[in-house]
């Protein structure tokens, strides 16, 4: 099997936001900002790792019917643990993502990835899916919240380049600007696919 | 690819004893990781709790222990004292106005029942909109001011308080909690 294959292939080729489409709850929610998304990204993959890892090194245990509740227990615990650690050791990065930790639960790219490939893998592959997926989510909510904040609010990563008092473009940083730019990003990545196939 | 190994058996017994033994595993996981946590944790929440109290209101030597009025019950107030004498009033307050819920702010008042300074503490505002609460420029107007004479609301709302553009909601939360300190402190906190 081809690990590198394995880890490359959740930026781009199987990226879970531009193309699975999956968890656009926090990819919509926390993404007004790029530090927001990379944060939100980032707890989400130290998740994914540690529920991939034990899922496939739990799967030949678990049976068949109740493997549902089984995963789901198995991710709700991890994220309670970030939560609670975020808490006490990253105070100020809690502060930012504290009310979407919880959220990281329902993210269905978690799930769907102890369903569709951890619980059938061996745990070094599932490791290096998590760790790939993980980042590429990472990878798509930094660009997604860094697209929306240099158009929303003329900065990026706090970062403001345009007159302090200046306001950007509001829509850009609410509800359906998160629609607008992932509809455009999700465009460009399908075209640069259709480029690499052509 | 080689062939999936066999897994156990979905039997009634199977299922309930899985389920348990790794529902109990979660719990130990949980309440080990609490217990370690949580020192840390209020170190933290007492930190920033004392670093806003600091902020808002006149240098003081002494700050006595958290006390509550009648009818506001979620709100604690901490008079700070130097050499004996209380020279501020922190309060803390809370508006459930919000644009999405609860707005914690900390006023502090000094010894006549002044505005001395405010500290947005919590809230779920819109990021980019509702977070601009906590920029000086909103939030400094009210700084100095009396609630007795000046308005503490927005100018959409008849008050004297300038609205965030595109937050208003916000910026009602913020006075509200605010007047809501106010009150409390009339009612029961003042000197």
């Amino acid at each position: 099997m081809n690990m590198w294959k394995e880890f490359t292939k959740g930026f781009i080729k199987e990226n879970p936001v531009f193309v699975l489409l999956l968890g656009m709850c926090p990819t919509l929610g926390v993404t007004g900002s790029a530090m927001n998304g990379l944060g939100m990204g980032l707890a989400s993959t130290a998740v994914l790792l540690c529920s991939n890892t034990v899922i496939a090194l739990i799967k030949n245990l678990i049976p068949d019917k109740v493997r549902i509740p089984a995963f789901i227990v198995v991710i709700a615990s991890f994220v309670t643990i970030v939560d609670l650690s975020l808490e006490a050791f990253l105070p100020d990065l809690y502060e930012q993502l504290g009310l979407f930790i919880p959220l990281i639960v329902v993210n269905c790219l978690i799930l769907g990835r102890a369903e569709a490939f951890a619980s059938r893998k061996s745990v070094g592959v599932s490791i290096i899916d998590g760790a790939g997926m993980g980042l590429g989510f990472t990878f798509a909510l930094t660009a997604l919240g860094g697209l929306r904040e240099i158009l929303g609010s003329g900065a990026i990563f706090d970062f403001k380049f345009i007159p302090e008092t200046a306001d950007g473009m509001l829509l850009f940083i609410m509800p359906p600007g998160a629609f607008i730019v992932l509809g455009f990003l999700i465009a460009f990545v399908n075209a640069l696919m259709k480029k690499k196939t052509a | 690819m080689a062939e999936e190994k066999k897994k156990l058996e979905s039997t009634f017994v199977n299922m309930v004893l899985v389920l348990t033994a790794i529902a109990l595993t979660s719990a130990l996981a949980l309440g080990f990781t609490y217990t370690k946590t949580k020192p840390f944790a209020d170190e933290v929440r007492a930190r920033k709790l004392a670093e806003a109290i600091e902020a808002v209101v006149p240098e003081f030597d002494e700050l006595s222990k958290p006390f509550k009025v009648d009818g506001f019950e979620r709100l604690e107030l901490y008079h700070a004292k130097k050499g004996g004498e209380v020279v501020g009033t922190a309060v803390k307050s809370v508006s459930d106005q919000g644009f999405s819920g609860d707005v914690w702010v900390m006023v502090g008042f000094d010894a006549q029942g002044n505005v001395y300074n405010t500290e947005i503490l919590e809230h779920r505002e819109t990021p980019g909109l509702g977070t601009k609460m906590a920029m000086p420029s909103f939030k400094d107007q009210v700084k100095g001011k009396n609630p007795s004479q000046f308005k503490v609301s927005v100018v959409k709302d008849g008050g004297d308080v300038d609205a965030i553009t595109a937050a208003t909601i916000s910026s009602r939360a913020f006075c509200d909690a605010v007047q809501i300190a106010y009150d409390a402190l009339i009612k029961g906190g003042g000197k």
